[in-house]
């Protein structure tokens, strides 16, 4: 069975013409302390949202309690599943919530270790996500992997070294590969060009950006970085202390910055 | 008289007003426009007067919505409906950047690793143009500007100035948007290449867009422009 959404579907898919992940009312507090308070939005399919903030501003909270990686104190996330349906992700059985990450989603981290398996070979960090959606023809999963190496600029020669071998640059390639390998309609970034160097994270940023385009996939992405948020987003969510400060058209926010908050932001980048 | 944006008449603005508010300078307030108001024809081009620090600019991105609007409104024919882009989400914005409203400027800040024709082609692709076509087009549309052939399969991040801003001026005219904002294109351009320009604005109102543009250089403004806004004429009266 191929999961992999055709042009055709995608098409019906936005004919549904309702948001792809609404965000309600949602809460997370540790203990006292407060985690996210109150967040509300919604993601349509094919739109990019940057999370911003500085370090500590709930943004990492956010994503985590909306990708269900995290259980949330209060409210509600709603996904629109590939029928059409909208569920709750919050009442939804464990199972079924992993199929969602695993399949209709991707999960980009920081560190790339996190999101890969360091110890098997590049290729197949890239097939186990197609044989989680049913993929069994060793053939077929060993030609998407290569293809999809190349996307990622990894040369095809690599695909049987394991990432361990690879520079930051090339796992952090390596894991969107395996993300993006079984066409999620979803994908959560946090800080994915976090720990690389300027050059390394340039070429990361015009990859990312071609890939969202050519794909149409939805995007969250946290990023403590406005040229990040600038490049790759179509709106801007700034955070403090796990509250929402503005929320805008990314090109809005950063040019007539509204908030005392967001004007300190973005007064103390140099150039956006 | 009409109040409401029609094919012929694709934008109205009205009762604009826009000031800043310093936060970091102890709140602050500049006030920069008052009930600004004026409306675009299809196959004309407006141009904005008025001396520097006078809001023009500002008016140019109100109504591309980089700059948020304090009061009045910024009515669009939108696919054959109307928008107030004064108060529309952003979903409705960027639905009318891509199908409405185009944006030429020499400054738009281009992706340094893709090459110059995909750079051209791009918003043509993503206005549903074929990939092969759009690239034809762009091409086409580089070498009136005068840019080598050499160099479209190259990145521009290595360009001189002025051939940046030709391909970023290629990219603003490469799509058949009904209103255009023309953020200075001529602007430090040679006179062949700005010849070339003029050119393509007097093909677009023949083709019925409606041009609302920046043109400090007053001879390029006579021969573009149809009508002068006043923007001083917009000034709040503590400005005044
Ligand atoms: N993002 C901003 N934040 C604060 N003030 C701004 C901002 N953008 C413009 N201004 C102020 O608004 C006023 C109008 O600026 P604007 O750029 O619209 O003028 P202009 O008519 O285009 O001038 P020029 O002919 O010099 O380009 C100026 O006082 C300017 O300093
Ligand atoms: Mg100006």
């Amino acid at each position: 069975m191929n999961q992999q959404l055709s042009t055709d579907e995608r098409a019906r898919m936005a004919a549904h013409d309702g948001p792809l992940l609404s965000v309600r009312d949602l809460t997370k507090r540790y203990g006292q302390r407060i985690g996210c308070d109150d967040i509300s939005f919604d993601v349509w399919p094919g739109e990019v949202l940057a999370i911003v903030g500085e370090s500590g501003s709930g943004k990492t909270t956010l994503l985590n309690c909306i990708s269900t990686r995290l259980p949330a104190t209060s409210g509600t996330v709603t996904y629109q599943m590939r029928d059409g349906q909208p569920r709750n992700l919050f009442e939804m059985e464990e199972a079924e919530r992993r199929h969602l990450l695993r399949t209709d989603w991707g999960f980009v981290h920081q560190n790339p270790a996190d999101g890969l398996r360091m110890t098997v070979s590049a290729g197949a960090n890239v097939g186990e996500r197609l044989m989680a959606v049913g993929n069994r023809h060793y053939g077929q999963i060993r030609e998407t992997a290569t293809d999809w190496l190349s996307r990622v600029e990894i040369m095809a020669e690599r695909i049987d070294d394991q990432p361990r071998a690879f520079s930051g640059g090339m796992r952090q390639r390596l894991q969107i590969a395996r993300n993006l390998v079984t066409a999620p309609r979803l994908v959560f970034m946090d800080e994915p060009t976090g720990g690389l160097d300027v050059s390394v994270q340039a070429r990361l940023l015009d990859l990312l950006r071609g890939l969202v385009a050519d794909l149409g996939l939805a995007v969250i992405i946290v990023t403590h970085d406005l040229a990040v948020a600038r490049l790759l987003s179509d709106r801007i969510m700034v955070m403090k202390d796990g509250h929402v400060i503005e929320t805008g058209l990314t090109d809005r926010v950063l040019d007539d910055p509204q908030a005392p908050y967001t004007q300190l932001l973005v007064s103390s980048i140099l150039q956006v | 008289m009409i109040t409401i944006p029609t094919e012929q008449q694709p934008l109205i603005v009205r009762d604009l007003a826009k000031s800043f508010t310093m936060h970091l300078q102890g709140g602050r307030s500049l006030p920069v426009l008052a009930n600004a108001g004026f409306a675009l024809k299809a196959g004309e081009c407006a141009v904005l007067a008025g001396p520097s620090g006078v809001g023009k600019s500002s008016i140019l991105k109100m109504i591309y919505g980089n700059y948020a609007v304090n009061s009045g409104s910024i009515a669009v024919w939108h696919e054959g409906a109307v928008i107030d882009l004064a108060t529309a989400e952003p979903r409705a914005v960027m639905a009318v950047r891509k199908r409405t409203i185009g944006y030429v400027s020499q400054f738009l800040s281009v992706v340094p690793r893709v090459s110059t024709r995909d750079i051209v082609a791009e918003p043509m692709i993503a206005r549903g143009i074929d990939r092969q076509e759009a690239r034809e087009r762009a091409e086409t549309l580089l070498a009136r500007l005068n840019l080598p052939s050499r160099l479209f399969d190259l990145p521009p991040a290595t360009f001189s100035g002025g051939e940046q801003q030709r391909v970023n001026i290629a990219r603003g005219f490469s799509t058949n948007h009904p209103i255009l904002l023309l953020d200075e294109p001529t602007a430090s351009l040679d006179s062949a290449n700005r010849d070339v320009v003029l050119e393509i604005i007097s093909e677009k109102k023949a083709e019925g867009v409606a041009l609302l543009g920046i043109f400090h250089d007053l001879d390029t403004r006579e021969r573009v422009a149809d009508h002068l806004i006043d923007v001083s004429a917009f000034a709040p009266a503590q400005a005044a």
